[in-house]
């Protein structure tokens, strides 16, 4: 692995497993405690309407998922919110009609058809500098809004309507919290691709709570996490020439199982009470 | 009355989806109050209390809290609401719950301040939980969780609090405790207290008012079995401990 990092393709690649790791931890950790999943599902699949947009439009493609994903999800938002339908119905009609437009939009763009799989399953051995400095962008604006919110999004995730009593803008916080997790989406798609986003959203931060009952201390565990599993994928995908997104997928899913068996270890009471 | 009416509901409705859950209420609250509000399940207590929050919107009528709409006047109250159906594996501690009480003093992007801190322990206090300020708050039993969500409705400062079921997840021994609590909370504030339990609850409110869908109310806790019958619309038997005789009263 040590001699893989002079090339610079393997040092981005780690750089962006680490980005990842930063943003998905966070946010990640939102998504757990407030049981954001389904939502945050719906939104990085619709994500891919604006890869196909993207490639329509003749700009980047990740250029057209960042505005289409921020789109899809406030929309999903005011839907889930405010129509009568129930939450889970229309995320997934949306979870869909996001996806088609992907397939259609590239349908309609002349030429060759791009290369689906790595947008799809992500492809951590082709992100650019330009991507790097894009994903930099993005965490350090996640982590700017939490740091300055963050007793914020705990009262929203604890008990919204005890936070509307006191005064919280509870709705602005939402929707808010959506685009966090819309960009999220956006840094997350290079490594692992919008379909396993998911996994990189949960696994971390449900790993993390096996750990720790303190907010800030799941979201630090959650980063260690992130970046011990997209590092470790990323490895083992080198060495054994596999597809670096499902690769790190499938050693964080592995590492979470692993937790179920150890939680009740003394680490619990340590970092718990801390 | 000399004390200071601090809601005013006047012909107040309200209905889920065409179904209507409340009529023609009209109820004021004074600043020294205990008031029970008993009634059925169903009954719309806890709709008539989010409709004080500002939580519901009436469909008709007019709602007055400390002179204001809901809205601005929910600063004044502190709320306890009647499940708290939050995951009990949530990463908040008994202390990080309570201080959530604080959220609309210190506004937001800045960070608790001091005073924050000491109004949080005052009310870790003077509930009698500050040895669980740093247990996760799922892990507390029944009657301690009911304490920190009081002491997190308490930190404010409110000068009305409401309280929707708070015995329900308490057990029998702890009621005595916690009505003796509301007993020295009423000294600094009115209270309002919903329950089915009317046996209990008669006790200790020196206000009584009965309501499903409709509201019936008579400024004291002299409850005649016809308007509990008319509440709930089926026979009611009156069980009373302590001093019956201030609940049954021959109309």
């Amino acid at each position: 692995m040590i001699e893989a990092l002079q090339y610079e393709f393997m040092r981005n690649a780690l750089t962006a497993g680490l980005l990842a790791a930063v943003a998905c931890g966070i946010i990640g950790c939102y998504v757990v405690v407030k049981r954001m999943v389904f939502i945050s599902g719906g939104v990085s699949h619709a994500s891919f309407g604006g890869i196909g947009l993207g490639y329509f439009l003749g700009i980047s493609p990740i250029v057209g998922a960042f505005f289409f994903t921020i789109t899809a999800a406030l929309v999903m938002g005011v839907v889930t919110r405010r129509a009568k339908i129930p939450e889970d119905t229309s995320i997934g009609i949306l979870w869909a009609i996001g996806m088609a437009m992907g397939i259609i939009f590239i349908g309609l763009t002349p030429g060759f058809p791009p290369d689906l799989m790595s947008y799809l399953f992500g492809n951590i051995l082709i992100v650019t500098t330009a991507d790097i400095i894009m994903m930099l962008i993005l965490a350090a604006i996640i982590v700017f809004v939490v740091v300055l919110l963050y007793k914020e999004f705990l009262s929203l995730s604890f008990d919204e309507e005890f936070a509307t009593v006191v005064g919280v803008p509870v709705e602005w916080l939402y929707f808010l919290l959506l685009c966090l997790i819309a960009f999220t989406v956006v840094v997350l798609i290079r490594v692992v691709g919008t379909i396993l986003v998911i996994a990189l959203l949960t696994i971390p931060a449900a790993t993390a709570r096996r750990f720790t009952h303190d907010l800030k201390k799941m979201m630090l565990l959650a980063i260690l996490f992130g970046s011990l599993f997209t590092s470790g994928g990323l490895w083992l995908s080198y060495e054994l020439d596999l597809a670096s997104g499902a690769a790190i997928i499938l050693v964080s899913g592995v590492t979470f199982l692993a937790s179920l068996f150890v939680s009740r270890l003394p680490l619990m009471t340590r970092v718990g009470r801390g | 009355m000399t004390s200071k009416e601090v809601v005013c509901l006047e012909d107040v409705s309200a209905h889920y989806d065409g179904v209507p859950v409340l009529e023609g209420i009209n109820l004021s609250i004074y600043q020294d109050d205990f008031l029970g509000i008993i009634g059925p399940n169903g009954g719309g207590k806890t709709t008539l209390l989010k409709i004080i929050l500002g939580l519901v919107k009436p469909g008709r009528g007019r709602v007055s809290v400390f002179g204001d709409t809901p809205e601005k006047g929910r600063k004044y109250i502190g709320y306890v609401s009647q499940y708290s159906l939050f995951d009990r594996d949530f990463p908040a501690s008994v202390w990080d719950v309570v201080m959530m009480g604080r959220l609309g003093k210190t506004g937001l992007f800045r960070k608790y301040s001091k005073q924050d801190r000491e109004a949080t322990l005052r009310a870790l206090e003077a509930m009698e939980i500050l040895d669980y300020k740093g247990q996760q708050i799922g892990k507390l039993s029944g009657g301690q969780r009911q304490r920190a969500f009081i002491a997190r409705a308490l930190v404010t400062d409110p000068e009305l609090l409401l309280l929707d079921e708070p015995t329900a997840s308490v057990d029998t021994p702890m009621k005595t405790d916690f009505y003796e609590l509301l007993e020295r909370l009423r000294q600094r504030m009115a209270i309002v207290l919903v329950s089915h339990d009317i046996s209990t609850i008669s006790i200790y409110v020196d206000k009584i008012a009965c309501l499903n869908r409709e509201l019936y109310y008579h400024s004291s806790k002299e409850l005649a079995a016809e308007e509990l019958e008319a509440a709930y619309r089926c026979p009611v038997e009156m069980i009373a401990h302590g001093v019956p005789h201030r609940i049954l009263k021959e109309h």
